[in-house]
Parts: C-alpha cells; sequence; structure tokens
C-alpha cells in the first residue's frame, strides 16, 4: 500500500482496506458456480418435455458434461448427448467422444448435414461464413427439428464475448431458432421462465457465470478429462493469415510453397481444424496451462477464425440460430 | 496508471494464477442515461488489467468508428455488447461482465437507465449485493436516482456505492459533492437502506476508479475499487431457517429415493428432523448425497440430494424445511413489479413460479400502486408495464414460501402469462393473507364459499329459458365464452347435449321432461357447489318445473333469464328445422306449436331475442353479473 495512495491526504483513518469476510461454512467459490450449474441443469430435466445436452467436445463441453454426471447422480442424466459434425473435427476430438461416451455409458446422437456432406461442403474451397452456417448452424436446427428437442444445452459462457455477456441462462428460441435480443424474458434471481408455445425451443447455459479460467481451475480441481490437443505436443502446422492450421488430414489442400513444419503447440479452444489457429507452446500440463494463460495477452476466441468476420459477427450468427 | 499499479501491488499474472479462494461480490450498476455507467465498468475493467490485447485492438479501432470520446478509448463499448446498442451509443440490456483483483472476483450486471428499461434494473438487482448508482455531478439526485434507488430497496439490496461522476464538469466543487451525498442519504434512510458510501469520480479518466485523484485532494474516502474491495455483504443466510425446494425425485432403481435441489436457506445435517410442506408430513435426513460421496451436512447455495428416513411422499414444488414453520398458503399480500406490455388485468389466470413451484394464480386485490419517485401510495385499478403496486394474489393452491426480507429464494415469484408465455411480472412476498399455520391444506374441511372464494367468483347458476330457436345455445355459447375469457371458472350444461349423455334414456313424455329438469338442476347444483358460474340452456317451458330448480339454490344463487324471442321468429329461423316437423305433425308435444310455453312471471333478466344480436344479449347478462357483484 505503498505510493500516492490516498492514505498520505490525511483523514484516511476512515478507511482501512480490508480482506472481504466470508461465512466461515460458505461455498468456496468453484463449489458455488458448480452448484448453480447443477440446479440449472435439474431444472432443464424438470421442466422439458425432450431435452438434449449439446457436447462439442471442448474443455466446456467436458466439464458441461462432468456437471451433468454430478447433477443427477447415482442417476445417469436424463438426456442424450448431441454431437454436430462438421466431418471438419480434428481427428483426436472424434477419438476423445467416443471413448468418453463410452467409458460413462451415454446416449450420443451425431448429425452431419446431409445436404452440406452431398455438396461436400469445405471451409478451404466455400469459405468460413457459408461452411459455418451450413455445416453448424443448418446442422443444428435440423437436429434440434428432427428429434424434436425443446431443450438443448449448451456450454456457452458469457465472458466469452460481448452479445454472449448480454444472453440469458435460459435463452428462448422462436420457432424458427432466431434468438431476439431485445425482447429477451428478464431473468430475476433463480427463477427461469421455461414455458414454451409449442414449436419454440430454449437454448440453456449451465456455465453462463463461468470464465476461462474458472473453467480450469475445475479441470484441475476436478481431474476431468480433456481432449489432448490442449496439451502442447510436436504437430505439424502451416502458418496462413497469421493463424497457425494444424494438417489434421489429407483434405487440407497446401498451397504453393507450403510445407507443413512440426512445431510444439497447442490449442486454447476446440473447433473445425481448418479454422481453428493453434498456439505456439510447451505448456503440457495443466498446471503450465494456467500459468501460460496468465501471461498471454489474447483472449481465447482469437484463435478461432469464424469470430473474426466483424465486430457484430457472433451477434448475428446467434440471431440465425447458431450456438 | 503508475499510482494504481503501486497501490493494488501486483500484475495481471497475480490476478489469474491465484487459485485461493477469493469471495466473489455480485454488484449491479444503475443510474440515468449518459451518466456513465457503461464508462466506469469499461474503465474498471481496463484498469484491473483484465483486458487483452486484441481486445484492447478492438476497442481502439471501435473507439474510432463508434466512440464518443474523440481520439480516447470509448471505455462504454467494452460493455455495450449488441450492434444496435452501440449504433445507438446506449445500452439497453443487462450485460453480465466477470473480473478480479487479488482481494475479490467481480460479478457486475450493467443495467440501463431508461425509464421503459426497469424490468432489466430489477433484473440485475435481483443478483446483487451491492449497488453502483451512478449520478451526474451536474444534475444530482434526479427522479431516475430515485426510480432505481426504491427498486434497490425493494430487491432488498442493502449495499450501495454512489459514484458522482463527471466531477470535472463542475470543477472539482467538493459542496456540489456534499450537496448530493446529503440529498442521497436523506432518501436512503427513507428507504431503509442502511449502508451508502458516496464517491466523487470522473469515470472516462479514472479518478477515484482505482486509486485516488490528484484533482480532487479535499476527497479522503476511499476510491471505488477500494470499497468494492473491503465491503461486507455478508447476510447469514447460512444460520437462518433450513429450506430445500424440491426440483428432482432421483430414483435411479427401487431402493434409491433421494430427493434433489439446491439448499435455499440454512444448513442441514444428517439426522436432522425436517417438514415437508405443504403435507406437514415430517421425517428426518438419512443422507446427503453428491457425486463426491455422502456429506454430514450441506449449506445454503449447495446443491445435493437428500435422503429421508420415512417413505413420505413428496416431489417437485414441494419444500423440506426445519425451524420456524414457512408460510403454506393460497393468499398473499405482494409487490409486484409489472414488466410486460400488456397492463395487469384482475382476475385474470397467470402462472405464478416461485422456487420450484408453478401454480395457477389471479390477482384478486389491487391495493394501490407506489408511486416510484414519491413512493407515496396511489389508488389505481391496474399496474402498466414498469410501475410498482401492492397486490392480493389467490392461488390455485397452497404455497410454501416465506417472506421476501426473510429468504430471497422463497418470497421470490415471477408472473407468466399462460397464452404468451412471457414474463409479465415479478414480485415479492410480504405476508400471508390466511395462516393455516401447520396445519395441512388436505385436512380442512373445504366447502362452497371456501372454492369460490378461490375463484374469486361467487357461483351461481344461469338458466336460460325460452322457445326452441329462440337463441338459448347461442348466447349461452357466448356468455361462456366471454367468462373464460375474463378467467372465470365455468360450465355450460345444454339440454340438447345432455340428451345424448346422462339424459339418454328420456323421451319427452311430461314425467321424462320432469325428470330432464330434475337432473339438470342436480348436475348445476354440483357444479355451484364445485364454485363455477353454470349456464343452462333449456326449454324448460312450465312455471313449475323452473320454480322446483329455483328451489334447489341457495338464494341469489339461481338467475332466470328468459331468451324472449317471439313465436313467428323462432319458427323463422328454425335452425333444426323442428318447427318444419311439428307442423308435419311428426313430433309431438313440441312447445309452441302443441304444447304451451309458460312466459316467466318475474324472470331476473328478459332478453328481447328479436330485437338484440347474440352479442349485445350476451353483454347483457355479463353486465348483469357485474352490477351484483357476482364476478
Amino acid at each position: 500500500m505503498n505510493g500516492p495512495s490516498h492514505s498520505s491526504a490525511g483523514g484516511a483513518s476512515a478507511f482501512r482496506p480490508a480482506a472481504a469476510r466470508t461465512h466461515p461454512s460458505a461455498l468456496s467459490h468453484l463449489r458455488r458456480l458448480e452448484a448453480e450449474s447443477i440446479a440449472i441443469l435439474r431444472e432443464v430435466a424438470a421442466e422439458f418435455r425432450k431435452p438434449v445436452m449439446l457436447y462439442s467436445i471442448g474443455k466446456d463441453s467436458s466439464v458441461l458434461l462432468h456437471l451433468a454426471m454430478k447433477a443427477f447422480h447415482p442417476a445417469k442424466p436424463p438426456f442424450p448427448l448431441l454431437h454436430i459434425d462438421t466431418t471438419w473435427k480434428f481427428r483426436e476430438m472424434i477419438a476423445f467422444r467416443d471413448r468418453r461416451v463410452r467409458e460413462l455409458g451415454l446416449e450420443l446422437l451425431v448429425h452431419v448435414n446431409p445436404e452440406g456432406l452431398s455438396q461436400e461442403i469445405s471451409p478451404f474451397v466455400h469459405g468460413s461464413a457459408l461452411y459455418t452456417d451450413v455445416m453448424k448452424t443448418q446442422a443444428l436446427r435440423q437436429a434440434l427439428e428432427m428429434h424434436g428437442f425443446d431443450a438443448a444445452i449448451g456450454g456457452a459462457r458469457r465472458d466469452e464475448e460481448k452479445s454472449r455477456a448480454k444472453e440469458r441462462i435460459f435463452s428462448h428460441r422462436s420457432v424458427t431458432h432466431r434468438w431476439d435480443p431485445k425482447n429477451q424474458r428478464p431473468e430475476l434471481w433463480n427463477l427461469y421462465n421455461t414455458l414454451l408455445v409449442p414449436g419454440e425451443s430454449m437454448r440453456v447455459f449451465p456455465l453462463s457465470n463461468w470464465t476461462e479460467l474458472d473453467v480450469w481451475d475445475y479441470i484441475q480441481l476436478e481431474a476431468i478429462p480433456i481432449v489432448p490437443l490442449y496439451f502442447a505436443s510436436l504437430r505439424p502446422v502451416v502458418e496462413r493469415d497469421g493463424a497457425l492450421i494444424m494438417v489434421d488430414d489429407d483434405r487440407m489442400p497446401l498451397q504453393p510453397g507450403e510445407t507443413p513444419q512440426w512445431r510444439s503447440i497447442r490449442f486454447r479452444t476446440l473447433g473445425c481444424y481448418p479454422l481453428t489457429g493453434a498456439t505456439p507452446s510447451t505448456a503440457s500440463d495443466l498446471a503450465a496451462i494456467v500459468r501460460e494463460m496468465a501471461a498471454s495477452r489474447t483472449s481465447e476466441r482469437q484463435g478461432r477464425v469464424i469470430d473474426r468476420d466483424s465486430a457484430a459477427s457472433m451477434e448475428r450468427k446467434k440471431v440465425e440460430g447458431y450456438f | 496508471m503508475a499510482a494504481h499499479s503501486a497501490i493494488l501491488g501486483r500484475t495481471r499474472e497475480s490476478a489469474w494464477t491465484q487459485t485461493d479462494d477469493r469471495p466473489t461480490l455480485r454488484l449491479v450498476t444503475c443510474g440515468s442515461v449518459d451518466d456513465g455507467k457503461s464508462t466506469l465498468v469499461g474503465r474498471l475493467l481496463f484498469d484491473s488489467k483484465m483486458l487483452l490485447d486484441d481486445q484492447l485492438d478492438a476497442l481502439a479501432a471501435d473507439s474510432k468508428v463508434a466512440g464518443t470520446a474523440g481520439p480516447a478509448l470509448d471505455f462504454a463499448l467494452l460493455v455495450d455488447g449488441l450492434q444496435a446498442e452501440r449504433e445507438q451509443g446506449i445500452t439497453i440490456d443487462v450485460a453480465y461482465r466477470f473480473f478480479a483483483t487479488r482481494r475479490r472476483r467481480f460479478v457486475v450486471a450493467d443495467t440501463p437507465g431508461h425509464v421503459q428499461y426497469t424490468r432489466n434494473m430489477a433484473t440485475g438487482a435481483s443478483h446483487a449485493e451491492l449497488a453502483v448508482v451512478l449520478v451526474d455531478a451536474r444534475k444530482g439526485v434526479v427522479s431516475q436516482t430515485r426510480r432505481h434507488s426504491h427498486i434497490l430497496a425493494l430487491l432488498g439490496v442493502r449495499h450501495v456505492l454512489v459514484a458522482v461522476n463527471k466531477m470535472d464538469l463542475v470543477g472539482f466543487d467538493a459542496d456540489r459533492f456534499t450537496a448530493i451525498s446529503v440529498a442521497f442519504r436523506t432518501m436512503a434512510e427513507q428507504l431503509g437502506i442502511a449502508d451508502v458510501q458516496c464517491i466523487p469520480v470522473v469515470a472516462c479518466d479514472g479518478d477515484n476508479v482505482f486509486g485516488n485523484s490528484g484533482r480532487m485532494p479535499w476527497y479522503d474516502g476511499p476510491s471505488v475499487m477500494e470499497h468494492l474491495e473491503a465491503v461486507d455483504v455478508s447476510d447469514g443466510i447460512e444460520s437462518r431457517p433450513f429450506r430445500f425446494p424440491v426440483q428432482w425425485v432421483n430414483r435411479p432403481n427401487p431402493e434409491f429415493r433421494g430427493f434433489s435441489g439446491r439448499v435455499a436457506g440454512g444448513t442441514v445435517h444428517c439426522g436432522d428432523p425436517v417438514v415437508v410442506q405443504p403435507s406437514g408430513r415430517r421425517s428426518r435426513i438419512s443422507g446427503i448425497v453428491t457425486a463426491d460421496g455422502r456429506l454430514q451436512q450441506a449449506v445454503s447455495g449447495q446443491s445435493v440430494t437428500l435422503l429421508l428416513a420415512d417413505e413420505v411422499d413428496a416431489s417437485r414444488g414441494d419444500v423440506l424445511t426445519s425451524g420456524t414453520p414457512p408460510m403454506v398458503t393460497d393468499h398473499i399480500a405482494a409487490h409486484l413489479i409489472w414488466f410486460d406490455d400488456e397492463a395487469m388485468r384482475r382476475g385474470r389466470r397467470y402462472v405464478l413460479k416461485s422456487g420450484t413451484s408453478s401454480i395457477g394464480a389471479v390477482v384478486s386485490t389491487m391495493k394501490h400502486r407506489v408511486c416510484i419517485e414519491t413512493m407515496a401510495k396511489e389508488s389505481a385499478l391496474t399496474l402498466e408495464a414498469n410501475e410498482i403496486g401492492c397486490v392480493e394474489v389467490v392461488l390455485d393452491r397452497p404455497l410454501v414460501c416465506d417472506a421476501y426480507r426473510d429468504n430471497r429464494d422463497l418470497g421470490s415469484f415471477i408472473l407468466i402469462d399462460p397464452f404468451s408465455r412471457r414474463t409479465v411480472a415479478a414480485g415479492l412476498v410480504d405476508a400471508p393473507l390466511r395462516r393455516p399455520a401447520n396445519v395441512s391444506w388436505h385436512t380442512l374441511d373445504v366447502d362452497k364459499s371456501m372454492r369460490a372464494r378461490l375463484k374469486q367468483q361467487k357461483p351461481c347458476v344461469l338458466w336460460l329459458t325460452g322457445l326452441s330457436g329462440a337463441g338459448k345455445s347461442t348466447i349461452a355459447n357466448l356468455v361462456d365464452r366471454r367468462l373464460c375469457e375474463l378467467g372465470r371458472h365455468t360450465m355450460l350444461l345444454d339440454g340438447d347435449n345432455l340428451r345424448h349423455g346422462i339424459n339418454r334414456d328420456l323421451g319427452f313424455t311430461s314425467e321424462a321432461r320432469v325428470e330432464n329438469i330434475r337432473r339438470v338442476t342436480e348436475i348445476a347444483a354440483l357444479l355451484v357447489d364445485a364454485g363455477l358460474i353454470t349456464l343452462v340452456s333449456l326449454i324448460s317451458p312450465f312455471r313449475a318445473d323452473r320454480d322446483m330448480a329455483r328451489r334447489r339454490f341457495d338464494d341469489g344463487e339461481f338467475i332466470e333469464i328468459h331468451v324472449a324471442t317471439p313465436l313467428s321468429t323462432c319458427e323463422a329461423r328454425d335452425p333444426k328445422g323442428l318447427y318444419k316437423r311439428a307442423r308435419a305433425g311428426e313430433l309431438s308435444n313440441f312447445t309452441g306449436i302443441d304444447q304451451p310455453y309458460e312466459v316467466p312471471e318475474k324472470p331476473d333478466i328478459t332478453i328481447d331475442g328479436g330485437a338484440l344480436s347474440a352479442e349485445a344479449a350476451a353483454e347483457l347478462i355479463v353486465r348483469h353479473l357485474r352490477e351484483h357483484h357476482y364476478l
């Protein structure tokens, strides 16, 4: 408390900075977040006719899945998992997905947009915007409609992005899956209006109040398995438009003069390999990752090529039905 | 900036790597339009070094395009997330922001200052322990400040930090700051807000935001961040009576039956006796189950699954309790904050959601509206969007609740429109209006008047008599629909329709006619006992039959309505072709043709069916019900 603070200005005796106090039996920060998320998951199970949990295989999804296992223990979660497979996910993600589902004995539904598949939609050929719309947004809407799900649980957090910061925990979608940011249902206390007009649906975000650091702290605390791509290792990459893109399979067309380099990299966020930039890193365990994040000067979504289209690109995608 | 780092004695790295358990302070920011709320929040994020290079680059770029701060960084752009808001330069929704210092973590709800967005302010306040109220030093305490402070007091936010902003624009005038502080404290005292800290700031320049300001040497109190880091907001919820709304009954196999939920007050231990409300059944906690093993105790805020020692029935919506019993009541006094563009309608049915219960509810009485600026009680018939009022609410079945001041989770509710499914209001329980105390509802004798009171109507039978084709069924149907729209509980007994079921065995002899009327009368009496407004549409041509029916009911319950349509008109309408057949001799004992119709001597209502439209007739009947206080 040195320096030119008010304490030298006289009359400061009225104010003594002190550590904030908590009740001795109050829940810790992570346990409170955990309890809130579990309560939200149970609310979904109790209030909706046919809920589903979106499973994207990333670290947030891993936390979400872990919380769902806790929420209904000793029973299994009373809803299936749904993976929207763009066919361009990292191979390690798919292997991890299948292993986790098998270990936990859960029901997994996988949906690929059949039109996108037949037209061979590729981020390399058709660009990230069209590709994302067809293989992610449209595919998700197809799957939700096909199974008649009235609630879809996702792992989005409010600290990820500015338009996410304004989204409700129970986020109402119209019959056409649109999000109306100006007409959101008010959410007071822990009360969620879960009533829907037939055809409407709900997106539910139990991790709304978690930060990126909370997610990593919790993964460490609970020893939650995550895809190995989050840990640094030698992987083949090429540098494109300032992003390090991993050459995950032979569908990636190399441009003249491009040769994959083996570099020690890891991913802060996981998605489709052609759209996910890697970070040069040697952080090969959780402690090292948290240390590296502390020193980092960029946000996690910086690695996502699709978010960079414009400042409002996420808001527009969300209005259209993207998660 | 150097001063700030020195005071904090920390870097961004320490804020991120500390995995100790810094407590979280949840705060809400509020103030009038352009008071600088978003700027203050953006500044707190900036000064706590929570911004990253790519976010700073984006901010610099955005500031050039949309900023209102000239060449400088426009911190409001950090929190004004939605495209429409950026273009209009205003915040239109609640945004949640997260940051941390070495002492505390913070969750900020940034809420708008527009009059029409009071609901967002209330939303933010419902999650907050402390409020930061922005006041423009040039304008002082304005009506918006009073409005927001009232909402804060109503929602039980007991700690307020008043940031008197734009001090640079009043020449850093200490007297101006003192005057505003006194004005705010006076108001806060009236409202019962106990803890007020006023701080003079210049949000965009950071004066008194993190460290102190060299430009206001006369101020010797804490900076905004110093106060936020130190303030004690514990509310002692852990030591209040135990409350556990059952969310989900966990029954994976016949051997395991657990009640999942989140402790909403107090602490529970293994072995504690509990009472299941509203049934009033007693049992004991025989286990506290989590995925991490069994626990000996669970505290407020914890999500667990409880096992009971006895096979007592409990399901979603029930509450496990101990200590001071909660209210178990179907009639409450409450404050409502109305949100919806469609005004509140007394007598209309809404869904009330409280804890894990959803119950049909009717606002039975509008006691008064509260003027948000003066806090005066005003007489009013309804509540419009963003208005606050005191009401009485009658519920379809008993609700387990506490007064809001005793327990936020058990004392709060929302009202949902059952048709649009919109959240139309937020409510706070003040008191029960009838207190069955610890007596279970099911053990009470429920009589007609109790059922009627529950439905907020006076049950009666509307007996429509008249010639075939007079329009009885059409009018009865319209009245029925109109009453349903008004949220009333009704039933329509149509003579023709009853002959398809319960009266299928009856013909048209005079004995059969008497038996027909007797049966309809008995059914109507049961429905009136059930509290319903019952419509009977029956030719019932004989006075004696109608008098017999009238005698079956209490005084004032039987309303005789003569649908007096001239025979010629009925015969011309002949909707079922019966007159034609009667004239042809195919039907005998047909009223008006070969059997007389005895006109009622003193009907309660006479409808000139030849002149009045069915709609007008229906309106006439509904008006009669209103004027005679059946509705």
